[in-house]
Parts: C-alpha cells; sequence; structure tokens
C-alpha cells in the first residue's frame, strides 16, 4: 500500500466455500431427525437460507412441509418438527406448546445461555433437542460477506450487550483458518478491540495449520466510530437502490411501476448481473447515460442480423441471441428502476434534503438548515428522514443548542406522536442527538476559531474539552482528515478524484477514510489526534511483516454494526486506486433506516 | 403458554396455516416448466421481445420456483384443506421419567455442555452421574472426593468453559466474593453471553438488594441485566433496579412505554393519565401531559364524529368520507383532521381548529402550514385566501405569511390547485429568479412575463414566446411588450 503505484487488482479467494460449509451444516441437523418432518423458518432467516440451499435440497433430507414462525401458535401435524430460529427469547417462548413431537431447534448462529435458562424454566429443557446451526458468514458478492445479524447493532451499541463479540470473534477466526493467517490487523473501536481479543483467544485455542494465505490485513471498525456517513443520503446506484427498493440478502423485489407489468420481480443483485455490475458504484447522475450507451449497442448488436443469410442467423441465435436478450431484459429492469428512482426523488424535494445534508457537512448556513428540518417536520414528510436529519444536526454539531433541541423535539413529538419520547431517549444514550451541555457551546465557537486561526490553536482548544465522552468532535476530524472538500471547486463527478463522489463531492466517507490513513501509515502514528477524537482505542497488531505475495492487497475490513453500500463503493474506488482488494465483512447491511428504526422503540 | 382444549380447536378452525406438499405442486410445476420452456424455445426464434420465462434459467432471476422464500409463501397461501387431527399440542399427564428428577438439577443441567447432536444423551449421562455419586457412596466418600465431583474449577476456567459451551457448575460459587469474581472474570472475557450466564445464577441465588449493590459499581455487568430483564419482561424487577440505582427518569419512561401495547382507547388514556405522576424531567412532564389531553379528546371527537356519520347529518363526511378513525394519532394529524371536518367551529369546542392550536400551543407556522394544507385538499380557496390576509396599521390589505411563500406554492401544487390560485402566490416570492423558476414550472406565464419586462430583458422574453402556446393571449401580451417603444430594454 505504501507505495501508491497502480496495479491490477488482485485475485479475490473464493467464498462459496462458506455457502457450502453452512449448508453441509444445515443437512447435517436435519438428519439428525431421520425420517419426514415439517420445518419451521424464523421470518428473517428465510432469506439467508434461500442463499445457501433450495427446496429440493430440503425436500431430500425429508423436509416435507414448511412453515414460517410468525406470531402465532405453532400447528403441524407432524410429529416430527425442525425449527430454524435465531437465539431470541420471544421466539424460545414459541417452542413451548411443542410437547410430545420429536423436536430439533437449531439456533442461528449460536445459543445463549439465557434461552436455555427460559426453556428450563418452562420445564422443556431435555425434552427438546437444541443445535447451533453454526453457519456464520453468508457471502452476498464476491466481495462482501455478512453475518446477518442486523441486532447486532441495537444489543451491542444500544443495550451494551456484549453477547455477539464472541460471535464476531467466531467469524473472524472462521476467515482466518480458511483464508488466513493475517499477517497485519488493524481496528478502532470498542467493540473492535472486544472482537481482536476474542479472537486471539479462539485461535489460540485451536490450532492453525500453516497455509498460503490468500488475506493480507485485517481491518476492524465500530459503527459507532462513525454515525455521520450512513445518515447521508446515498446517492450512488447500489446505494440508491438499497435506500428505495430495500436489498435483503443480496436480492431486490422490483415492483410493478419498475417492470412496467402488474407484477413484481425479484431480482439478485451482484457481479454476476452485467449492466449492473458496471453501474452499482457509479454516481446516480451518470446512470442514465450509462444506460442508454448500452441500450444503443444492444441495438447494433441486434441489428447485426440484417442482411445475414440463414446459416449466420443460425449462428447468431444460437450463440449471441440469448446473451443479448437477457441484457436486454436487465437493462429494462434498470432502466425501470432508474425512472422510479428519478419519479420518488423529485417528488420527495430530494435537492433540497441534499442540500441540507450537505450544509450540516460543511458547518455552513445552519440556521437555514435547522429551518428546513424544523418545516420538514411540521409537514409530516417521513419521520426516519426526520429523524436523520436531526441527528445529522447533532452529530455534526457536536449536539444541538437547548433552546433548538427542545423546540425540534417538541414539534417533532406533535407531528409523529408522543410515544416517541422513547425513540429521544434511545438516540440520547447513544450520542446520536443530544442536547449541548452548558460549557460545550465552546467547542462551536471553537470550530469557527478554528476557520479563522490556525490549526494548532484549535487543536488546544480541543483539548481542553474533548474530556467529556460520547462526543462526535466530527467538524475537528473533518478539518484535519479533509473529509469535506473545498466547495469553490468543480467536482466532475464522471471522473471521481477521491471517495467524495459517493457523496457527489461534498464529503469523504469517514470510516473509509481512517482505513485509507492507517492503511497507508501501516498503523496508527501520526494519527493519534485523530483516534483521540475519536474517543480511542485504536489498535495495530503486525504478526508478520514479512509476506509480499498477492494476499498483502487483499485487505479484509470487517463493519462491526453494519455498512452501507455507500462505504463498500468508496471502498472498492480506493482498492482501485491504490491496487488492492477490499473484502468487506459486515454484521449487516445498513442504511440510514434500517440504523434509525433499530433504534426505535415499536409496540410489543 | 397452555392452551385448553376448546382454545386448540377453535384456533384450529381458524387458523391460517394450511400445508403444502412438495409432491403435488412440485410436479405440477415442473411439468408447467417444461411446457412452458417447450413454447419458449420455439418463441425465441419468432419473437425479439423478452420474456420473462427466460429468467427462469438464468441465474440472475431473484426467487426462481422451487426458492425457499417462494415455497413457504405457497404453504400459507395455498388454500387446500388437509385432513389432519389437531392432534397437538396435547398436554400429558404422564411425563418421562426424566423430567422429575429435573428440577432437582437445576443449575447444573442449565449450564451443561452443549455437546453437538446428543443433548438428551449427554443429560441422561450427567443425571446417571450425579444418582450414583450422590446417593450411594457419599457416606463412605472423603468430602473432598465429592467437591472432586463437583469439579474444581476456578473462576478464570469456569468462564473460559462456558465460552467454550463446556459442562460446568456455578453452584460452588457460594460465597458473594467468590461469585462477583466469577462476574468480573465473565466481564474480563468480554463474552455478554457468559457475563448474562453468571447473571442468571446470581440473580437467582442472591437477595435482590445485595445483588442490585454489587451491579451498582459494574456498569458492563449492569446493562447485561438490565438487557436480560428487558427480554424477559421482567418488568416489576427493572422498575426496582433502576429505582435503587436513582434512575428515576428511566423508571418513568419505561412505566410510559407500557402505554403502547393497551388497545382499548378509554384504557390507554387512564393509563397516560396514571404516567402523569411519574418522575419524567419537567420538559418529558409536559409532553405526556399532552399525550393525555391529546387522547382524552380524541376520545370526545371521534364518538360524536362517528354519529355524525352515522346520521349523515354532516354533509362533508359524505363528501369527504373519513379513512380512519383519529384515536391515537399524532396532533398535527388530529389539527389537519379537524381543519378538514371542523374548519368553523367556534372557539369554545374540543374540535375546533383554534381551540386545538391554543390548548398545545402549536407554533403560528406549524399551524398554517397544517390549515393550508387541509382547506387546499378541501379545495376552499377562499379559506386560503383568508388565512394570508392580514390589514396593516394603515387598514391596508396585505398578504403576509409565516411560511415562505415558495412551500406555501409547493403545498398548494401538491394539493392540485388550479394555475389561478398559484400565480398568486408565486407572484410573491421575493427572490426574482426563484419566483421566475417556479413561474416557470407552474406555468404562470404572466408573471414570467412581468418579471422579465420589469428587468428590461428582451432575450429573454423573445425566448420564452416559443414556449407558450401559439396565438394564445400570452403570445399577444408578449408582442405588445416587445413591440412598446417606451420600455428601454437592455438588450
Amino acid at each position: 500500500m505504501a507505495h501508491g503505484v497502480r496495479r491490477d487488482s488482485p485475485k479475490v479467494p473464493d467464498f462459496s466455500l462458506l455457502k457450502r460449509l453452512a449448508r453441509d451444516q444445515l443437512i447435517y441437523l436435519l438428519e439428525q431427525l431421520p425420517g419426514k418432518k415439517d420445518l419451521f423458518i424464523e421470518a428473517d432467516l428465510m432469506s439467508p437460507l434461500d442463499r445457501i440451499a433450495n427446496v429440493s435440497t430440503l425436500k431430500q433430507h425429508e423436509v416435507d412441509k414448511l412453515y414460517k414462525v410468525e406470531n402465532k401458535p405453532i400447528i403441524s401435524a407432524s410429529d416430527q418438527l425442525c425449527f430454524l430460529i435465531r437465539p431470541r427469547i420471544q421466539t424460545v417462548n414459541k417452542m413451548l406448546i411443542c410437547k410430545n413431537k420429536s423436536l430439533i431447534i437449531c439456533i442461528f448462529p449460536v445459543q445463549f445461555y439465557a434461552c436455555e435458562a427460559v426453556m428450563e424454566e418452562q420445564g422443556i429443557f431435555g425434552d427438546v433437542t437444541t443445535d447451533e446451526w453454526a453457519f456464520y458468514l453468508l457471502p452476498l458478492d464476491d466481495d462482501i460477506i455478512s453475518l446477518e445479524l442486523p441486532e447486532f447493532f441495537r444489543d451491542n451499541f444500544l443495550a451494551g450487550d456484549q453477547r455477539w463479540v464472541r460471535t464476531a470473534g467466531s467469524a473472524l477466526h472462521l476467515l482466518h483458518s480458511l483464508y488466513g493467517p493475517f499477517s497485519k490487523i488493524y481496528g478502532i473501536g470498542r467493540c473492535s478491540k472486544m472482537t481482536y481479543e476474542s479472537w486471539r483467544k479462539q485461535v489460540e485455542e485451536g490450532e492453525q495449520r500453516p497455509r498460503q494465505a490468500e488475506i493480507g490485513s485485517v481491518f476492524l471498525i465500530d459503527r459507532d466510530v462513525d454515525f455521520v456517513t450512513p445518515l447521508c443520503s446515498q446517492v450512488v446506484y447500489e446505494g440508491l437502490v438499497d435506500d428505495i427498493f430495500k436489498i435483503k440478502c443480496g436480492c431486490v423485489e422490483f415492483g410493478p411501476d419498475v417492470t412496467s407489468s402488474d407484477k413484481s420481480i425479484k431480482v439478485m443483485l451482484n457481479s454476476q448481473d452485467k449492466v449492473f455490475s458496471e453501474i452499482r458504484n457509479e454516481h446516480f447522475s451518470n446512470v442514465f447515460g450509462f444506460l442508454s450507451q448500452k441500450a444503443r449497442n444492444l441495438q447494433t448488436a441486434y441489428d447485426k442480423r440484417q442482411g445475414m443469410d440463414i446459416q449466420q442467423i443460425k449462428v447468431f441465435v444460437s450463440e449471441e441471441l440469448k446473451g443479448l436478450k437477457q441484457e436486454h431484459r436487465l437493462l429494462s429492469l434498470h432502466i425501470g428502476a432508474s425512472e422510479s428512482i428519478m419519479k420518488k426523488k423529485t417528488k420527495q424535494d430530494f435537492q433540497e434534503l441534499l442540500k441540507t445534508e450537505h450544509c450540516l457537512l460543511e458547518g455552513f448556513e445552519i440556521r437555514e438548515s435547522i429551518s428546513f428540518i424544523e418545516e420538514h417536520i411540521n409537514r409530516q414528510v417521513s419521520t426516519i428522514e426526520s429523524l436523520k436529519l436531526l441527528c445529522l444536526l447533532s452529530v455534526t454539531e457536536n449536539g444541538l443548542l437547548p433552546k433548538d433541541y427542545r423546540s425540534l423535539k417538541a414539534q417533532f413529538l406533535q407531528s409523529y406522536g408522543v410515544d416517541h419520547l422513547l425513540t429521544f431517549s434511545n438516540l440520547r444514550q447513544l450520542g446520536l442527538l443530544v442536547e449541548q451541555q452548558p460549557g460545550e457551546t465552546l467547542t462551536v465557537m471553537e470550530s469557527k476559531v478554528g476557520k479563522l486561526v490556525n490549526d494548532k490553536t484549535a487543536g488546544k482548544l480541543t483539548d481542553a474539552f474533548s474530556s467529556l465522552a460520547k462526543k462526535s468532535n466530527f467538524r475537528a476530524l473533518s478539518r484535519k482528515l479533509n473529509l469535506v472538500p473545498k466547495s469553490d471547486e468543480e467536482y466532475d463527478l464522471r471522473v471521481p478524484r477521491d471517495m467524495a463522489y459517493i457523496f457527489s463531492g461534498a464529503y469523504v466517507p469517514l470510516s473509509c477514510k481512517l482505513i485509507e490513513q492507517v492503511l497507508e501509515r501501516d498503523g496508527w502514528t501520526g494519527l493519534e489526534e485523530i483516534s483521540r477524537l475519536l474517543n480511542g482505542h485504536e489498535f495495530a497488531v503486525i504478526v508478520d511483516s514479512k509476506q509480499e505475495n498477492d494476499a498483502d492487497r487483499i485487505i479484509l475490513v470487517m463493519f462491526l454494526g453494519g455498512c452501507t453500500f455507500s462505504e463498500i463503493s468508496a471502498l472498492r474506488f480506493l482498492g482501485k486506486e491504490k491496487g488492492c482488494k477490499f473484502i468487506v465483512v459486515t454484521t449487516a447491511i445498513t442504511n440510514s433506516s434500517r440504523l434509525l428504526e433499530a433504534l426505535m422503540d415499536t409496540p410489543v | 403458554m397452555m392452551k385448553s382444549k376448546a382454545d386448540e380447536e377453535d384456533y384450529w378452525n381458524s387458523s391460517k396455516f394450511k400445508a403444502f406438499t412438495f409432491d403435488d405442486e412440485d410436479d405440477e410445476f415442473s411439468r408447467l416448466k417444461e411446457s412452458k420452456q417447450a413454447v419458449n424455445s420455439i418463441r425465441q426464434l419468432v419473437d425479439d421481445d423478452d420474456d420473462e420465462d427466460d429468467v427462469e434459467k438464468v441465474s440472475w432471476s431473484g426467487e426462481p420456483v422451487g426458492s425457499i422464500s417462494w415455497s413457504v409463501k405457497e404453504t400459507a397461501a395455498s388454500n387446500q384443506r388437509t385432513d389432519r387431527e389437531p392432534a397437538f399440542p396435547k398436554i400429558t399427564t404422564e411425563r418421562p421419567p426424566l423430567n422429575k428428577s429435573q428440577s432437582g438439577l437445576s443449575l447444573s443441567s442449565l449450564f451443561k455442555g452443549k455437546n453437538k447432536g446428543g443433548n438428551l444423551q449427554s443429560f441422561t449421562d450427567t443425571l446417571g452421574d450425579t444418582s450414583v455419586r450422590l446417593f450411594a457412596p457419599e457416606l463412605r466418600k472423603p468430602k473432598s472426593e465429592y467437591k472432586d465431583f463437583v469439579s474444581d474449577w476456578t473462576p478464570v476456567e469456569t468462564v473460559q468453559r462456558l465460552q467454550q459451551g463446556k459442562a460446568v457448575s456455578l453452584e460452588k460459587f457460594r460465597s458473594l466474593q467468590d461469585k462477583l469474581l466469577l462476574l468480573d472474570f465473565a466481564v474480563a472475557a468480554h463474552d455478554g453471553n457468559v457475563i448474562t450466564a453468571v447473571l442468571i445464577y446470581l440473580k437467582r441465588s442472591l437477595c435482590k438488594e445485595v445483588l442490585f449493590r454489587e451491579l451498582e459499581s459494574r456498569q458492563t455487568a449492569l446493562r447485561h441485566f438490565i438487557h436480560y430483564m428487558t427480554e424477559t419482561r421482567d418488568q416489576r424487577l427493572l422498575l426496582e433496579l433502576l429505582r435503587s440505582l436513582g434512575r428515576t427518569e428511566d423508571v418513568a419512561l419505561l412505566q410510559y412505554k407500557e402505554n403502547k401495547s393497551i388497545k382499548d382507547e378509554n384504557k390507554r388514556r387512564d393509563f397516560v393519565k396514571s404516567c402523569l405522576s411519574l418522575p419524567f424531567s419537567p420538559e418529558d412532564s409536559a409532553h405526556v401531559q399532552d399525550h393525555y389531553t391529546l387522547l382524552e379528546r380524541q376520545i370526545i371527537i371521534e364518538a360524536a364524529d362517528q354519529r355524525a356519520e352515522r346520521d349523515g347529518k354532516m354533509e362533508i363526511f359524505q363528501r369527504f368520507p373519513r379513512k380512519a378513525p383519529i384515536l391515537n394519532m399524532p396532533l398535527i394529524t388530529t389539527l389537519y383532521y379537524c381543519c378538514l371536518y371542523h374548519y368553523n367551529e367556534s372557539e369554545g369546542t374540543y374540535s375546533s381548529p383554534l381551540n386545538i392550536r391554543q390548548t398545545f400551543k402549536i407554533s403560528e407556522k406549524q399551524y398554517f402550514a397544517t390549515v393550508l394544507a387541509a382547506r387546499a385538499k378541501l379545495k376552499a380557496w377562499a379559506d386560503v385566501d383568508a388565512l394570508f390576509t392580514s390589514r396593516n396599521w394603515l387598514g391596508m390589505m396585505k398578504k403576509r405569511s409565516p411560511l415562505s411563500f415558495q412551500r406555501v406554492v409547493d403545498i398548494l401544487q401538491k394539493n392540485s390547485a388550479p394555475t389561478q390560485v398559484l400565480q398568486e402566490y408565486v407572484g410573491l416570492v421575493d427572490d426574482a429568479e426563484l419566483r421566475i423558476s417556479l413561474a416557470q414550472k407552474h406555468k404562470c406565464h404572466d408573471i414570467v412575463i412581468n418579471t422579465f419586462r420589469d428587468m428590461k430583458d428582451r432575450q429573454l422574453l423573445m425566448e420564452y414566446r416559443k414556449k407558450v402556446e401559439r396565438g394564445s393571449a400570452e403570445e399577444k401580451k408578449i408582442d405588445q411588450l416587445l413591440n412598446n417603444v417606451q420600455i428601454r430594454w437592455k438588450n
């Protein structure tokens, strides 16, 4: 990395092995209950299951009927039942009525003592067989692996429950034993550090067979190190599709407005899709141009047929037509999706929203932004979007002035319901939406002074106030890491200069910038000030620095608490620039809605 | 947990679970698929248009027939009835002998190993072990040897074994010091699962006063404990804990949270009323008071409106039928509702918008935006007009708005206001550039033309002439202006 010469990007390890492992495990579990059985699946495990097995796999192992575990009693005529569930106390409670049946409960991906305690208290412990479906990692694409643990974020960061730390460690351990040994491990954040330690311990407990490494470095990062990035509206194609249509396990359902027919189509979105793979990382403003160019090429290819003789047509039909038609279909789907995005985004005054976000990132026209947010709330436009703007305001400004906080909160409750008192309490606990404490207002002044005076003075002023925990310090970080490019320069989105292109050139994602800096410096040397502003917990461990092969250019980035498609796009860009390849491992794919929905208290 | 027989029968009849068997459906589908393919192979040569069925064969199509999500959907959807006996869940009085002795073993069995694939098996083993060693040879064996059976793991080893899911007993940690040592090592291992396991043991073996006291200085463990109790819905103990920690605001919020699960509106109102005395922060206390006042009012309004709707006395309910009851809606939705149905009521009634505005101290801006949207929805343009009109101190009529006129235009346009109405408000936008772009967007030709005239910009005016309809009044107006020799054009 140190020598910024562009090289061809290295070959990515084959992660399909992980799918095979998960499938074999599942089959093993199903065979624990020989003969015909009914299978009950927890609703949010269906998509992951779909990625590794299909109905015929299940049928081969004598699964008779399939049910979704829902909010109602379980009814089945079969004597043998198999459950695939997550280790949630509420779900376990539902198993209790299944007396007198042969029952096997497979827990994804680990069982918790708390669930066992519930089973014991209810008197079914020992009557049922529980086992773990140790399905830690689901490859969603060549370079994305998901733990499929959306609850990781809330459990770990809001509730402060470290139940998933060992799971994350085990996932890392699995990758290490299949594709390691890793030569360097970097990280930042409390959870990252704990995950690292848990992984180390598992390495010590087990044995590592010497093998040729396929992955060189690993970077662990907590989601709460950077809340700004996932709060920003996504404008890169894949991110936009996720924001609008919701990508589930690498699969999206396009409704009738996209397919321009009366039915919905489910489409896998990954590098296999030739059209998608070319536009997924593009800024949305380029997508239309690309698609229409593609359409013209396709027309030309079709037109070749004119003037062919019968023999040539035969060859054309057997060799080219199928590919062309597939491309045709993909193209019309993505054109449909883009049109639908355009329609939705103009209706919602998307431009104004983006403008406000950019102002907040830049720390410019804050009063105007606040009144925009106020109007947004007044008009009862989407709850999530209003919350997102409030949080972005708070995180970038290091909290709201008490007067603003009270008035915005009151108006929010009026528009969306007083029940959201609980949401506000959660957001405050997490530090996402807070009131500035008296005395802290100086930090705002400090950031203003910082702009006038040089960086050194600003640094000193920051020192004085950084003792308070849970501050975002975004302005100071932004200045030091140069996250917001100067706005007077033109930014050509067709030829991206840096990672800022994923946010229209307005902001380089903090998470990705950190990764870039640490890899460039081979550690945290020179970044002491930065890590202090980020509340510390950084580490860098060099296990073996001798390695100089292709594996060295494969870097695994593990996001604890979720990462967005925009961040993945930024890392892909960075990889191309630096001649390396990033593999993203995440507890789940997230975006602003998922992040905030996880923090709302839904009615029980 | 255990339903009575009658309940089961009841449930059974209404159950939406319908079985789906692969055997029948799958065959049909494969046959269907085959025929589709056969048809397609012909069509492919003839037809250039994309056909859906082609997708089935290529990998990128999301959920092809045969995928699991698809199949589960079928299970739920298929309406075939299978004859099955509601053989479940039956509660028999006969229990396997294993169960009887289970309770005596609770803690050790809880934390015993999770040998892959044979929990039942290993359980029996443990049981056999205990019975032999506990009852038969105890008298003759020295105590140390008995202790050896219980296993003499140190706290560190115990935590490690718990992490690995190996058999371990926590019962030997009896002194408070040992218990806390165990807890602290669990916390140091960063394994939430183990921390909770130890906490469950502590909860069972310590009185709550001692437990709470010790947790206070152990934040990580405390948070795990709170989370565990939240998940098991042990509200009573959780409240006690929070109270003992002096976290009064959390106590208040936690209790208030329960209102969400109360379905009956009257009970809900009473519950929220009972929350008023909880130790909220002064600010939140006011919000909860508002919640109560609002609910109370909604119940009254709903009852009255339901009657009015049924009796057909108020014409507005026929013209714009209510979509849903107003109960449990946010304040602003309620205000909007009242602006639709009760706009002209005197300030004394509960449902009068002005009364609502006063009671809940709604900001001027907010009030305007809501009234505007509601009256525009009803196309009551006179009301809209009146909303903005005020007299200044000279008695002159003037249009004034707490919202920017740009936003006003936006709201009107979203409620499909006619151009004439829009034009009036577009004209009031101060910023000339913004005014033109809005006017162009909403086809308010007069404003565009007048603004260009005021700017003395002949070029732009000529350009705009191309955009208006031929032979229209607008075109004439432009021509007149262009021919007007009095105007000193700047270009």
